[in-house]
C-alpha cells in the first residue's frame, strides 16, 4: 500500500484535517432545520458522505449483523481481515490477480480485494469462516482434506469459496469446465488436480452446497 | 492510496453533475480496474462517485434489438438466455475474458472503459504519455511484446484489453450515454479512440458522460460464431491477439455476410471492414478465410518484440472463421 498511510505525521495530519472537517460540518447541521438536512441526505446519500472522512457502513458477516465506520479506501478485504479479524480470507497478490480474497456477496464470489467497502451497504458476506455449520464441516472443506486439494494452504480459503460456488453456478459439469471456472484462482504449489477431484466429488455426491 | 471523498447518488442526473462539475471526480461501478489502478497510483481520483444505486442493470430483449443496461454484471450478460440466442459471439467474448469473480463485479460499461493494461502505463517509475502527457512513451523502445500493430502513433502504443468490445464492434452495437448536455447515441467503433496525440483520452466520451446502456441490434450472425482468443494460458490472461468472427451462409455455404474485429492489435477494437467485404458472396473455404486474412493484415506494422503478431493475425483470423463456419 501507499508510504503514506503509515506515516505518523501525514496521520496526525489527516486526523486533524478530518476534525476539523467534521466539526464545521456538525456546526452546520446545527444551524440547519432537521428536515432540510434529512431531505438533502435522503436525496444524494452524498451531502454527509463528502464532508465526513469515514462512512457509516452497516453490513452482514457470516450471519452476523455489523454497524461500522470506515475510510472510503477500506477494501472488502481489509475490512475483514484488519477491522472484523477474519482472517481466514487471504491477501495474495492484492491487485485481482490470484484469488486468494475470495468471498461470496449475495451468494456471489467476488475478489474482494477489489472493492470498497463502503460500496457493500447493506450486503451479505460470506467468508471461508462461514461455511461450516458449527463443528461440521462443509462437504467442500471435507473434500479438500479427503483429497489433498492443497500444499501450503494460502490459496485454500478462497479456492474452497470459489468451488462452492462455482457447483452453485452450475459451471462443474466436466473437468473442463471446472478447470475454466476455477481459472480465477491460483495455486503456486500446483494442486490443481486435487482441487478438480475434491469439486467433482462434492458435485457428483449431489449434496447441496 | 490516496484518500478519496465517496458519494453515492440515487438520481442519475446527481451522478453526471458530481462528475461533470469535479475535474477530479470520477465514476465507479465494479471497480476491477479502477480500484487496481488507484492501489498502484496510476489513477488518483479525489471523488467517486458510486453508480450502483443507478437503476441501469436491465437486460432488455426490445424487437430487433437487445439493450443492455450499463450496470449489467459480465456473469449475468454472459449467462443471459436472451443473449446466449440472439448474440451468442458477445456471450462467448464476455466469458473469454477475467475469472468467475471478475466477471461477477464487472459491469457492461466498465469493461468496455477498462484502461490499457500496458505495462509502462501501470508503473509509475516508467514514462508513459497515457498516464503522464509529455513524459515519452516507454514501450516504443521497451519491452513491446503485447503491443500494437495497427492505429498506433509516436505518443502512444498500448493496446485496448477488453474481449466484450472486440465483439461489440463487430456487432455493430450502439452506447446510449447521458450526460451534462443531455443524451446521445455513439456508434460502438467510434466509443473508443486512436491515441494520435492524446494518448491520455481513451474514448470520445465528454467528462461527465455516463454510458447507460448498449444496444445490440439483430443480426444473422446466431449460429456461425466464434471468438478465438490467443494467450499465455488457457485461461485468465489478457489476449496477445482476439478474433471475433461471425457469418451467415446459404445452404451452398457461400458467406451471405460476415463480420470479423481483432483485439489486442489496437488503442481500439479493431473492426475489419475490408475484410469482411472480400469474404463475402464467397464459399466458405479455408482459401477465402487465407485471402480475407491477407486483406485483415494490411498496413500491419510490428516493433521490436511483436512481430510475432504478424503472423498470429491471419493465424488466428482463419482458425476462428474456420471454427465459426463449422459451428453447429
Amino acid at each position: 500500500m501507499n508510504p503514506e498511510h503509515d506515516t505518523p505525521g501525514s496521520a496526525h495530519d489527516e486526523a486533524r484535517r478530518s476534525f476539523l472537517k467534521q466539526s464545521s460540518l456538525l456546526t452546520a447541521m446545527a444551524l440547519v432545520p432537521g428536515p432540510l438536512v434529512q431531505a438533502a441526505s435522503a436525496e444524494l446519500d452524498e451531502k454527509v458522505a463528502a464532508v465526513f472522512e469515514k462512512i457509516p457502513l452497516k453490513l452482514e458477516v457470516n450471519g452476523i449483523k455489523h454497524k461500522l465506520s470506515v475510510e472510503p479506501r477500506t477494501t472488502l478485504l481489509d475490512l475483514l481481515r484488519e477491522n472484523l479479524n477474519l482472517t481466514g480470507t487471504k491477501k495474495g497478490c492484492d491487485y485481482g490477480q490470484c484469488g486468494a480474497c475470495t468471498v461470496h456477496v449475495d451468494g456471489q464470489r467476488v475478489n474482494s480485494c477489489l472493492s470498497f467497502a463502503v460500496m457493500h451497504e447493506g450486503k451479505k458476506i460470506t467468508t471461508i469462516e462461514g461455511l461450516a455449520d458449527g463443528d461440521k464441516l462443509h462437504p467442500m472443506q471435507e473434500a479438500f482434506i479427503k483429497h489433498d486439494g492443497f500444499q501450503c494452504g494460502y490459496c485454500t480459503p478462497g479456492q474452497i469459496m470459489s468451488a462452492v460456488a462455482c457447483i452453485r453456478e452450475g459451471k462443474a459439469d466436466s473437468e473442463g469446465e471446472i478447470r475454466e471456472y476455477m481459472s480465477g484462482n491460483i495455486c503456486r504449489c500446483g494442486a490443481y488436480s486435487n482441487i478438480v477431484a475434491a469439486i467433482q466429488e462434492v458435485k457428483g455426491g449431489g449434496q447441496k452446497v | 492510496m490516496n484518500q478519496f471523498q465517496y458519494v453515492r447518488p440515487t438520481k442519475q442526473q446527481a451522478a453526471i453533475e458530481a462528475v461533470a462539475k469535479d475535474a477530479t471526480a470520477t465514476f465507479i461501478a465494479g471497480g476491477t480496474n479502477l480500484v487496481d489502478l488507484m492501489k498502484r497510483g496510476v489513477m488518483t481520483p479525489q471523488k467517486l462517485v458510486d453508480i450502483n444505486r443507478l437503476p441501469l442493470t436491465r437486460i432488455d430483449a426490445d424487437p430487433g434489438k437487445l439493450r443492455i443496461g450499463a450496470l449489467a454484471l459480465n456473469s449475468t450478460v454472459a449467462d443471459d438466455k436472451q443473449v446466449r440466442a440472439r448474440q451468442p459471439l458477445l456471450a462467448l467474448a464476455l466469458n473469454a475474458g477475467a475469472s468467475a469473480q471478475l466477471r461477477n463485479m464487472a459491469t457492461v460499461g466498465g469493461n468496455m472503459l477498462q484502461r490499457t493494461r500496458c505495462s509502462y502505463f501501470y508503473d509509475t517509475t516508467m514514462p508513459c504519455n497515457k498516464r503522464e502527457p509529455g513524459t515519452g512513451c516507454g514501450a516504443l523502445e521497451g519491452i513491446n511484446r503485447m503491443h500494437a500493430i495497427f492505429g498506433f502513433s509516436d505518443k502512444c502504443i498500448a493496446v485496448h484489453p477488453s474481449d466484450m468490445s472486440v465483439a461489440l464492434v463487430a456487432l455493430d452495437a450502439t452506447v446510449q450515454v447521458s450526460g451534462p448536455k443531455g443524451n446521445r447515441s455513439i456508434p460502438f467503433a467510434e466509443l473508443h479512440r486512436l491515441p494520435g496525440d492524446m494518448p491520455q483520452k481513451d474514448t470520445t466520451l465528454e467528462p461527465g458522460e455516463l454510458i447507460t446502456a448498449v444496444d445490440v441490434p439483430d443480426g444473422p450472425f446466431t449460429k456461425h460464431v466464434h471468438y478465438q482468443k490467443v494467450r499465455e494460458r488457457a485461461s485468465y490472461a489478457f489476449a496477445l491477439l482476439s478474433v471475433a468472427a461471425a457469418l451467415d451462409l446459404d445452404s451452398n455455404n457461400i458467406i451471405k455476410a460476415a463480420r470479423l474485429a481483432m483485439g489486442g492489435v489496437a488503442h481500439k477494437p479493431w473492426r475489419l471492414t475490408a475484410a469482411e467485404q472480400a469474404l463475402v458472396g464467397k464459399p466458405a473455404t479455408e482459401e477465402t478465410f487465407r485471402q480475407a486474412a491477407t486483406v485483415a493484415m494490411q498496413g500491419a506494422k510490428a516493433f521490436k518484440h511483436n512481430a510475432y503478431k504478424l503472423q498470429l493475425g491471419p493465424n488466428t483470423i482463419i482458425q476462428a472463421l474456420k471454427t465459426a463456419a463449422s459451428a453447429a
